[in-house]
């Protein structure tokens, strides 16, 4: 910024009523702007002022004001007022709009705020046609911070930081935002004006007013680049600024109107006002309609204590069988949870989870030493044998646990799993055969909690058909085994 | 009322709801993702915004945008994408702009991995943005938790016009477990300071310039009177068994659940061991830890990152009692079996009859 003017400035002689008439923001000099003799801001200010006057919007206006010299605008305008961050103006404004329909958004913005730490904001704004005003003021430096070099700086213009004149080699050609954004299609307006003299100066007047009007009427994302003079860090007068805008500047920013579609542009759909507050639980899917939250008295819950770890490969149905146990549980009363394996092993293709049931509450989700494990694969298999609990079981899918799997003091239950569910109609169902023969060893769960789980997981009825089926058929299998076992026993 | 399985990520956005959240602007990245995604299909039911921006930048300023005109508004992310929220969290804390942040954390540093980790503790509890100011933080250790501390969360950004994180380990958002909601909504309600476009709100300013070196400093002096109270009001933690505990074991997020089944273990086979569960990170619990001193001999801090928690631990004990630290990172969790042979080993070292006054503080 600018060191404070000596001669202070007035930008107009009568004053918008959008303005405030003292500016009691402002620390010092409360009846003038900051900005310096024949700053472009000050103009641009008045004529803002002036279309949100004749447009009646006062009351509904924010001013999203950026970083850059315009930060104080809200020392200025009597309207609803948000400071933003350097660039991020037009994603302050999205929200603000969004959130607040029926106010009409500006997000007034410099090159350097726009153009450079701001263009994917601004980009992403304009390119979802956010119904807002964006006044994108260029004067082709950083002139806040004292004059270094900003996107719009021209071919060969010298800056603090281009010292040897900007080159298209080392620093790239001069940015043309509003071309770029006129690609786009959701904008409906974008012009570039110029203050080179005072029938640009008209113009400049008429486009805000235009971006303006555009909002009021619902249209969508209008914005009006305006070429700026900035006296101070061009080291020029006034009357030579404005000269160069209109003489040089305009040479690579050409005015004119890049994109109008506000003839065939439709008004805004009026939002749907909000549903009643009474009927936000049941969309949301947490109304009084679930699992009781107390059973009738602690006998009913199943005396259950039960650690699984559930292993296989990514599309076998690890989660899906682990998920039905546990809301199977939740259903009957008890503690339980569910934690699955996320992250790279899920990239790898292998996939598991761990899923508790109990009458106490849980402690730990992370299933160390299970009481069951589920290995539906040789790897899972494995990986997990030797932490099963002492006097456990392992559901194996495969003819036999391979001999040098250490499955030493615990109970094996290997079976093709895959075969026998692909002979009940799909083999994408043997983790329901395999949870069928878990429930078998989980023998205190209730079947029928086990129904109104499946039913509540699984919603189409020919795969509910055959996962009942699988489940009957997992449990005969655990039985014949253990009738085996007692048999040989 | 009744109890659903969900996992934490989901909880948190159907109590969000519940308590009156209309805004939700957020980026997808593991394991946070399915937050934006339950909030993408509930908030335009409810008559909320949801909102994919082009990135955790803009995401934060939408917050801000959002919080600006009064509506109460959260986003949801995770370790690179909190990294670059950083900006507008100390934006919105200047502005005393309330929001609610989930950061559902994974492994670091760099892309790291997607696995879960707590090393955001540093980055978040300690700030991460510039100037000076302070986040809430609140750390849950159950999907209860998600859902509960998420009505909280609300509740002390609007008191105290303040940012507050949810901070969550990927183990948390990511496993099930049964919730109860509350069963009345809250109604949203416009504070009177925002920015909404009308008549009455005109008048309003958001701004976190203050120009003045001595309006800078009294803005940064009220908000550190702010932090103060809430360090007086808000401090939450859990005390579990430590009425007798002569070890403390000291953990947030999965770990306190983890050593929950620890503490177990060991006081079965006859050690007093309790755990100390901070709930709230900022403002650090540091009264519950003081009080333990009478009969604790010694903590054990275990977390999933490199020695963030142990540090506010430390502080709070200011040498009172030795402090050791044990920890997991990558995405692995701590065993409870790796843990307890900590404890064992503490326990040889700490309880065998010396006294306490002549113990030094011991940096593992
Ligand atoms: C993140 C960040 N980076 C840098 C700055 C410093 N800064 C303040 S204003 C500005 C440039 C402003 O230039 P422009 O947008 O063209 O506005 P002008 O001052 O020319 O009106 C910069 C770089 C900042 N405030 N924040
Ligand atoms: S843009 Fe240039 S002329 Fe305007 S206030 Fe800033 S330094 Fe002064």
């Amino acid at each position: 910024m600018s060191s404070e003017p000596e001669v202070t400035w007035e930008i107009a002689s009568s004053k918008p009523a959008s303005f405030y008439s003292t500016y009691e923001r402002k620390d010092e000099l409360q009846h003038a702007t900051h900005y310096c003799p024949g700053c472009g801001h000050g103009i641009i200010h008045k004529m803002l002022a002036q279309a949100i006057d004749e447009l009646s919007i006062q009351d509904r206006t924010v001013l999203i004001s950026p970083v850059g010299c315009s930060v104080f605008a809200y020392y200025y305008f009597d309207v609803g007022n948000v400071q933003a961050a350097h660039g991020r103006a037009p994603a302050v404004a999205t929200a603000v709009k969004r959130s607040r329909p029926g106010s009409i958004v500006i997000s007034y913005q410099g090159d350097g705020d726009l153009s450079a730490i701001g263009s994917a904001e601004i980009l992403h704004a304009a390119n979802r046609g956010e119904p807002i005003t964006v006044i994108f003021v260029n004067n082709a430096i950083y002139s806040m911070t004292g004059g270094q070099m900003a996107p719009t700086t021209l071919l060969g213009q010298t800056s603090t930081t281009s010292p040897r004149g900007r080159s298209a080699a080392h620093e790239g050609y001069p940015l043309h935002v509003s071309e770029l954004l006129a690609t786009l299609e959701a904008p409906v307006y974008i012009e570039r004006v110029g203050l080179g003299d005072n029938k640009q100066v008209a113009q400049a007047a008429r486009a805000v007013r235009r971006a303006l009007e555009n909002q009021v009427r619902g249209l969508g994302f209008s914005l009006v680049e305006i070429l700026s003079p900035c006296p101070t860090i061009w080291k020029m007068s006034p009357v030579e600024s404005q000269r160069w805008v209109r003489d040089v500047m305009e040479k690579t920013f050409p005015l004119g109107v890049l994109r109008d579609h506000t003839q065939a542009a439709q008004s805004e759909a009026v939002p749907i006002p909000p549903p009643p507050l009474s009927m936000i639980p049941g969309i949301v899917g947490v109304a009084d309609a679930g699992l009781p939250a107390e059973m009738t008295g602690d006998a009913d819950v199943p005396a259950l204590d039960l650690q699984v770890r559930v292993a296989g490969f990514g599309g076998q149905g690890v989660l899906l069988l682990g998920e039905v146990l546990a809301e199977a549980g939740l259903d009957a009363g008890l503690e339980v949870s569910w934690l699955p394996s996320y992250g790279p092993e899920m990239r790898s293709g292998t996939s598991n989870c761990h899923v508790r049931l109990s009458r106490e509450p849980i402690d730990s989700p992370l299933v160390t030493h299970p009481d069951v494990l589920v290995a539906m694969n040789e790897p899972s298999l494995r990986k997990f044998c030797s932490t099963v609990h002492p006097g456990g079981w392992i559901l194996y899918n495969g003819e036999a646990s391979p001999e040098d799997c250490d499955c030493r003091g615990v109970h094996v239950l290997a079976r093709p799993f895959t075969q026998i569910a692909n002979n009940l109609g799909d083999a994408r169902a043997a983790n329901m055969v395999m949870l069928g023969a878990l429930l078998e060893i989980a023998g205190n769960l209730p079947q029928s909690s086990v129904d109104s789980a499946l039913g509540r997981l699984v919603r189409n009825p020919k795969w509910l058909a055959l996962d009942e089926t699988a489940l009957v058929c997992g449990r005969r299998l655990m039985r014949e085994a253990r009738a085996e076992v007692s048999h040989a026993g | 009322m009744s109890r659903h399985l969900m996992k934490g990520n989901e909880a948190i956005v159907k109590s969000a709801i519940l308590a009156g959240c209309r805004g939700f602007y957020g980026y997808p990245i593991t394991p946070a993702s399915e937050i934006t995604e339950a909030a993408a299909a509930l908030m335009p039911q409810v008559g909320g915004v949801f909102l994919q921006a082009e990135s955790e930048v803009a995401a934060i300023n939408m917050l801000y945008g959002a919080a600006s005109a009064g509506v109460r508004a959260m986003t949801a992310s995770s370790g690179p994408g909190i990294s670059l929220m950083q900006e507008g969290i100390s934006y919105m804390a200047g502005a005393e702009l309330p929001c609610v942040i989930a950061d559902i954390t994974r492994g670091g540093p760099g892309l790291g991995n997607i696995a879960s980790e707590q090393s955001d503790y540093h980055q978040v509890v300690k700030g991460g943005g510039h100037g000076n100011y302070r986040t809430l933080v609140l750390a849950p250790h159950s999907v209860q938790e998600m859902a509960d501390l998420t009505v909280l969360a609300f509740e002390l950004a609007d008191r105290y016009r303040n940012p507050v994180v949810l901070l969550a380990d990927g183990f948390m958002g990511q496993m099930m477990e049964p919730v109860e909601f509350p069963e009345v909504a809250t109604e949203p309600r416009l504070p009177r300071w925002a920015v909404a476009g009308t008549d009455a709100s005109r008048g309003n300013v958001i701004t976190s310039m203050h120009l003045d070196t001595d309006k800078l400093e009294a803005h940064v002096r009220q908000l550190e009177a702010k932090y103060f109270i809430t360090e007086q009001r808000e401090a939450r933690a859990e005390d579990w068994r430590t009425e007798d505990a002569e070890i403390v074991l000291v953990g947030y997020g999965i770990v306190a659940r983890i050593l929950k089944a620890v503490a177990a273990e060991a006081r079965a086979a006859g050690l007093p061991v309790g755990v100390l569960r901070p709930i709230t990170l900022y403002p650090f619990p540091t009264l519950h830890f003081q009080r333990l001193t009478a009969r604790a001999r010694a903590f054990l801090v275990v977390e999933m990152s490199n020695g963030q928690l142990v540090g506010d631990v430390r502080l709070a004990l200011n040498g009172a009692r030795p402090v050791e630290f044990f920890s997991r990172v990558g995405g692995n969790a701590p065993t409870h079996l790796e843990v307890l042979a900590e404890v064992q080993d503490l326990a040889r070292r700490h309880l065998a009859g010396a006294p306490a006054e002549e113990e030094l503080i011991v940096h593992v």
